[in-house]
């Protein structure tokens, strides 16, 4: 496991010491959020209705964001290749990389989220299953992408083609990540949703490591 | 060296040339009993009247859209595990296939859809899941076509598609678990087929045609890729034959 622990210090080191990549992901995401008043009009109804919607489809895009770097830079300089020399399972860098991604993306945008669903008028007891299900989808969202990152490496028009990869294989989680809060404030109960949103998130845990590390295997031959 | 990998294929490409003109001759049979059933055989039905007759090729090509797809994913399979060279083509021939299969059934069944729903298109679970099918058959595509070294793409896109695979038992049940706007499935059901006779007939005959012309037009992709990749090693060989 110490394997694992080294890679993730390394990783948020470098994350740390370059600094704005995670600042960037959280300003975009408010950024996109914020367009909508303006798309769609500043009537506080409208807004807390979309609010679910909007500021899932939001994380969804700044985590995709981030994505394109998971693997690339290391790929380019060569320790990618060092990395999967080492003695510990490619799958478990895999996972270690994972988790770096969802420390510097996905946990500043569930930062960020309550503040963006005020700005956005969600009813109050939306807060409870946003939250919840940002936790419980955002680490999916970083699981499956690493599967797209590892894929494109190499290749022509990378960031084009990863949305395009990345973006058919989320919509099982922001389908359910926005039922939950829906469900919530329409009186109902969000349990269902929550449990097949972390449904997913094991699944995820269990077949995208694997898949990541065949793409990366493949990307190094 | 890059011609053994084409000892296998060669004795494909000889079961080809033979089999490919009896199944263009099946295919047109097929198209032309089906098309005369469907169009003129059948009656028109007692609610829908003749807009009924899209079903003949919207229901087929949505089958072959997800038919495609699990070979593309069972190809993709067999290319990573064995490593199998024509599975690897296989895929690559089946995907632009398959993505027509599915447009085709996405464009009929919106004009189906205007008349009897009174909409083009609707945020329904089978929609939308077959929207998200023609993704993943793009996406495929385009990774594919990503790599300069075609082996490489080929290997890439073999596990996307194998990822997005999950997709295909979704949109099957789509229609049995959410209560949607969409009919649930009337053919392949428990207890026998709730359509009458003599619109199931030109039904099942359409889709065999549709299966068929499938297998017609793999044939001859697979052919050109075959021959497409001939062609590229004897360029890499002549090209390092003019180093030396």
């Amino acid at each position: 496991m110490s394997g694992f622990a080294s890679i993730v210090r390394r990783d948020l080191h470098l994350a740390l010491r370059q600094g704005m990549d995670s600042l960037m992901v959280v300003a975009f995401f408010v950024i996109a959020v914020v367009l909508f008043p303006f798309g769609v009009g500043p009537e506080p109804n409208t807004l807390a209705r979309i609010a679910p919607g909007v500021i899932w489809v939001a994380a969804l895009l700044s985590s995709l964001l981030s994505l394109e770097r998971l693997f690339q830079a290391d790929y380019e300089d060569g320790s990618l290749e060092l990395l999967a020399l080492q003695p510990i399972a490619l799958e478990i860098t895999v996972m270690a990389k994972v988790s770096v991604h969802w420390l510097t993306s996905g946990l500043p945008l569930l930062v960020t989220a309550p503040l963006l669903a005020v700005l956005m008028n969600l009813p109050e007891e939306g807060f409870r299953p946003l939250m919840i299900a940002l936790l419980l989808g955002t680490p999916s969202l970083s699981l499956i992408g690493a599967i797209g990152a590892a894929l494109i490496l190499g290749s022509r028009r990378g960031g084009i083609l990863l949305s395009l990869l990345v973006l058919p294989l989320y919509i099982p989680v922001l389908i359910f990540g926005v039922s939950a809060v829906d469900a919530a404030i329409g009186g109902f109960s969000d349990k269902p949703q929550l449990l097949i949103l972390s449904g997913l998130l094991v699944a995820a845990l269990a077949l995208c490591p694997w898949a990541g590390a065949t793409a990366v295997r493949q990307g190094l031959e | 060296m890059m011609f053994h990998r084409f000892a296998n294929p060669t004795r494909f490409l000889r079961f080809a040339a033979v089999v490919q003109p009896w199944i263009a001759w099946i295919t047109v049979i097929l198209f032309s009993l089906g098309l005369y059933l469907g169009l003129v055989a059948s009656p028109a039905d007692y609610q829908q009247g003749e807009t009924v007759r899209m079903m003949y090729v919207h229901v087929p090509s949505a089958w072959m859209a997800l038919f495609c797809y699990t070979g593309l994913a069972a190809a993709c399979a067999v290319a990573l595990i064995w490593k199998h060279p024509l599975a690897e083509l296989a895929a690559k021939a089946t995907a632009p296939i398959g993505a027509s299969f599915t447009f085709l059934a996405l464009v009929t069944g919106s004009l189906w859809g205007k008349p009897m729903w009174g909409a083009w298109w609707v945020w329904d679970a089978r929609l939308t899941s077959m929207l998200v099918l023609l993704f993943l058959y793009l996406g495929y595509m385009a990774l594919n076509n990503a790599f300069d070294d075609p082996g490489r793409g080929a290997k890439s896109s073999s596990i996307l598609a194998l990822a997005g695979f999950v997709n295909v038992p979704i949109i099957k049940f789509s229609v049995d678990w959410w209560n949607t706007l969409h009919q649930p499935a009337s053919v392949v059901k428990m207890g026998g087929p709730a359509i009458h006779g003599p619109i199931l007939a030109p039904l099942l005959v359409m889709s065999v045609a549709f299966t068929t012309y499938y297998l017609w037009v793999l044939l001859i992709r697979i052919r050109r890729e075959v021959t497409a990749n001939k062609v590229r090693a004897l360029q890499m060989r002549q090209a390092t034959r003019g180093e030396q």
